[in-house]
């Protein structure tokens, strides 16, 4: 613990480097994440989808429970044979992307499935378009049952983060695992503590955001 | 029986739900606990199985104080039947009714074929409805299954919050309706929440008004209309308190016991004299086994020899249940200002007479003059 | 059908790569791990996960049961606090701080996949017994249920199907991060992918992560059919399973 106090204050570029990698890849991979399972979920919601969203949502569930280590390895072999990079950033954010899939695209379908159907007719009955219906009424009220979706995959990606860096992704499971090799307990216990502050942090952040972005008419109290 | 003696309830953050309540319910009859919400009818209902326990005071059931009797043997000998149900989800109408038999240890063909009794009693087929869950059931089976659980051990003494409460209004009066002639057959003690006035009237032998936790008035449904002994009590059962005693009180509260008789095969003359010595003006002729057979009427008797030959068979009856609107317009439509009040099989109970009806109204009438 | 169309494809891709590469002789420079290694690794990565799941549910389950209790509900607060918490670290800094505290070994790898398995089981019990109407419970007690027949009569019985799937998602979760617990001196099919990664073999990660991946969906798909199978009928007919 002490090994570990002094070893931060001797190298805070080192640790600041680690974090900002971590929060830069977790970033990209959740913008990607996002526009694609928002997108992806508000196609397989509509009216006559309901067999692809069934395979769909039930597919990327499956996919939750293959350990990140094997979607690595697939991911390295797919992209070893059609000749891109096998380590490092690339093969780490397409699976963080994938990972990020079913808590956004199974929030973003149930909360625009769930809108009220008298709320949906009744915007019908004003002469909204299907276009009008999805932006003024659907998203809007499906809005923070997405973020609550968001939130989820962004504390996950950030732990899948840790392990990616087996993979040269960087970040902050760097020093766990350089210290796990060499048995620096410092290393360890700076990387472990540091990724768990992150994820602490960054979560009670996305649950203000959540709140805020609640419209005010649906706010409980 | 049940005495509820300067019952007080306290919650731990200081409300006081019920204050010095007393009361007394007597063995057979359905006491109902009425007021509007928060007035404390449910926690005095619920302090007696002890599912809140009490601040101060005592209760006694036959005499007992509760607080001696195992909570949960107290409990078991106490029917309980909730608004929300609380039917057990994962078992089916049967095993829910069998819960306290069971508890009881009763032996299994005896629990099943009680339960098969009580679903009948209910107005259930037990056949169809026995291994259904009940999430099969629509809201007004499922208030049925859960009179018939709180009846399961036969216990006498019954607790009903809002029984009928969440409920349509339809299937609700029914359901009250088929559940007033239940009770007579199972002749238990019950005490029954409600914050309907109209539900208060038709089910209760007796009213206990409660408001901000304490008892206003304890009466019966007739006292609380005509008789309101405050002003609260005058709101509570609203201005049209005259129609309302009408459409709600039974013809039972306002009856007399039975009025001199005449058999069929009297002579007049003896009749005529026995009318003399009584100061009326009528008398109920009965047969042997005391069934109801017409009127003899003092405008008659030059009429005839016997009783049989003058006598006038075409008048209605009611039975004791009848609500007053109802026997009042079967006196109009006779043209006779007593109405004969007899059981299932005819027997001469009592009478009630126009001038009771007109009087009980008239001290509405009063009371709102007076104001 | 179209589930079982998926769940099938998705086994027999991850289970023909694992046949596919035990045949292979050499990958690159490096021997491929034969079946017996491959066998006894899955052997071993099996048990751990069950001797940690045992653990795990054996102390979740009464804890959540304690907490649930009228009289401790004051505990619920902190408890469930800290298994949120506790659910928001990372599986990975969670395994590697077992080194510095425990040191390498086994009972470390199993100690760090019990406290990880522990949260989802311990937050699925407690909403489970939580989350029972309290009508349900109200109208036990006024017929006179002890509250040991409450517990065991109403409440499991209710809660039982939650709580089994918070076992399989624990389940399911904990051989994923069992691969982890190699790092800590855990045994399993961890040791195969991680001489794959480190030597920046694909195939060779493969040979030890897809039959991971295959364990756990064999073992979540076996802990669904059970928990369907446990869940009471009056309940599927309320859930429109039936």
């Amino acid at each position: 613990m002490v090994e570990a106090w002094q070893w931060v204050t001797k190298h805070p570029d080192k640790l600041a480097g680690w974090t900002l990698e971590h929060i830069w890849i977790v970033s990209v991979a959740i913008a990607i994440a996002v526009v694609l399972g928002v997108a992806l979920g508000i196609y397989i919601s509509r009216p006559g989808k309901e067999h692809i969203a069934d395979s769909v949502l039930y597919l990327a569930e499956i996919m939750m429970t293959v350990p990140s280590l094997a979607l690595f390895g697939l991911l390295m072999l797919i992209l070893g044979t059609i000749g891109l990079k096998v380590i490092g950033f690339l093969p780490a954010v397409i699976a963080l992307v994938i990972y990020g899939q079913l808590p956004i695209l199974r929030n973003t379908y149930i909360a625009i499935r769930e809108v009220d159907p008298a709320m949906i007719e009744a915007g019908k009955g004003m002469g909204m378009s299907e276009r009008q219906l999805l932006f003024k009424v659907k998203l809007p009220l499906a809005v923070p049952i997405i973020m609550a979706g968001l939130r989820n995959a962004i504390v996950l990606l950030i732990g899948i983060t840790a392990i990616a860096a087996i993979i040269g992704a960087g970040g902050l499971g760097v020093p766990i695992f350089r210290g796990l090799r060499n048995a620096r307990m410092d290393l360890i216990i700076i990387g472990g503590v540091s990724v768990s502050i992150l994820a602490l942090v960054v979560d009670g952040l996305m649950g203000r955001v959540e709140r805020w972005v609640t419209p005010r008419g649906l706010k409980r109290r | 029986m049940i005495r509820l003696d300067q019952v007080t309830k306290i919650y731990p953050d200081g409300t006081e739900a019920v204050n010095e309540v007393s009361l007394e319910v007597g063995e057979g009859e359905l006491c109902v606990l009425l007021g509007p919400s928060g007035c404390g009818k449910t926690t005095t209902m619920k302090v007696i199985n002890r599912i809140i326990p009490i601040t101060k005071g005592k209760i006694y059931i036959d005499g007992t104080d509760t607080t001696k009797i195992d909570e949960d043997e107290l409990r078991r000998n106490i029917g309980y039947a909730i608004q929300e149900i609380g039917l057990f989800p994962h078992m089916t109408v049967g095993q829910n009714i069998q819960v306290v038999p069971a508890l009881k240890g009763w032996p299994k063909d005896k629990r099943s074929e009680r339960a098969e009794e009580l679903l009948e009693l209910v107005g259930m087929n037990s056949a169809e409805f026995m291994n259904k869950y009940p999430s099969e059931l629509s809201g007004g089976q499922r208030q049925r299954v859960g009179v018939a659980r709180a009846l399961g051990a036969d216990p006498p003494i019954l607790l009903m919050d809002e029984p009928f409460g969440a409920i349509d209004p339809i299937t609700r009066v029914r359901l009250q309706d088929e559940f007033l002639k239940i009770e007579q057959e199972i002749k238990k003690t019950i005490i029954f929440v409600t914050h309907d006035i109209y539900e208060a009237i038709k089910m209760g032998d007796k009213i206990a008004l409660m408001n901000e936790g304490r008892l206003v008035q304890y009466d019966t449904p007739s006292n609380l209309l005509f008789k309101p002994k405050n002003e609260f009590v005058e709101q509570f059962v609203g201005a049209d308190r005259a129609l309302k005693g009408l459409q709600l009180i039974r013809v039972k509260e306002l009856m007399t016991g039975t009025p001199p008789l005449a058999k069929a095969d009297e002579r007049v003359v003896t009749v005529q004299a026995r009318m003399e010595r009584e100061g009326v003006d009528c008398l109920a002729v009965v047969d042997n086994e005391g069934k109801f057979l017409g009127w003899v009427d003092r405008v008659n008797v030059g009429k005839g020899e016997t009783v049989r030959d003058i006598i006038n068979r075409s008048v209605a009856t009611a039975t004791a249940n009848a609500v007053l609107s109802e026997a009042l317009s079967l006196m109009l439509s006779s043209g006779f200002k007593t109405l004969a009040i007899v059981d299932g099989i005819n027997k001469l109970e009592g009478v009630l007479s126009f001038d009771a009806i007109q009087l009980a109204l008239s001290e509405v009438a009063q009371r709102r003059g007076s104001e | 059908m179209r589930r079982q169309v998926v769940l099938i494809t998705i086994l027999a891709i991850l289970i023909g790569l694992t046949v596919w590469i035990t045949s292979l002789d050499k990958i690159g420079i490096y021997d491929v791990f034969s079946w017996s290694d491959l066998l006894s690794d899955a052997r071993a990565h099996l048990k751990m996960v069950l001797i940690a799941e045992v653990i795990a549910t054996s102390i979740a389950v009464p804890l959540a049961i304690l907490v649930t209790r009228p009289g401790l509900k004051r505990l619920a607060t902190p408890v469930i606090f800290g298994a949120n918490v506790g659910q928001t670290l990372p599986s990975l800094a969670v395994i590697a701080i077992m080194a510095p505290l425990l040191g390498f070994g086994l009972q470390s790898a199993i100690v760090a996949l019990c406290i990880y398995g522990l949260l989802p089981i311990l937050r699925n019990s407690y909403a489970g017994i939580n989350n029972i109407e309290p009508a349900i419970i109200e109208a036990g007690r006024g017929m006179g249920m002890t509250i040991g027949q409450i517990a065991r009569k109403i409440e499991l019985p209710l809660a039982l199907p939650v709580i089994m799937a918070g076992i399989r998602i624990s389940t399911v979760i904990t051989v994923g991060t069992a691969e982890l617990a190699v790092l800590v001196g855990g045994k399993g099919l961890g040791r195969i992918t991680f001489t794959g990664v480190l030597a920046r073999q694909p195939l060779l990660i493969l040979q030890g992560a897809a039959p991971t991946a295959a364990m756990a969906i064999i073992l979540g798909f076996i802990l669904e059919r059970i928990e369907k199978w446990m869940t009471p009928r009056g309940l599927q007919l309320k859930a429109g399973i039936s």
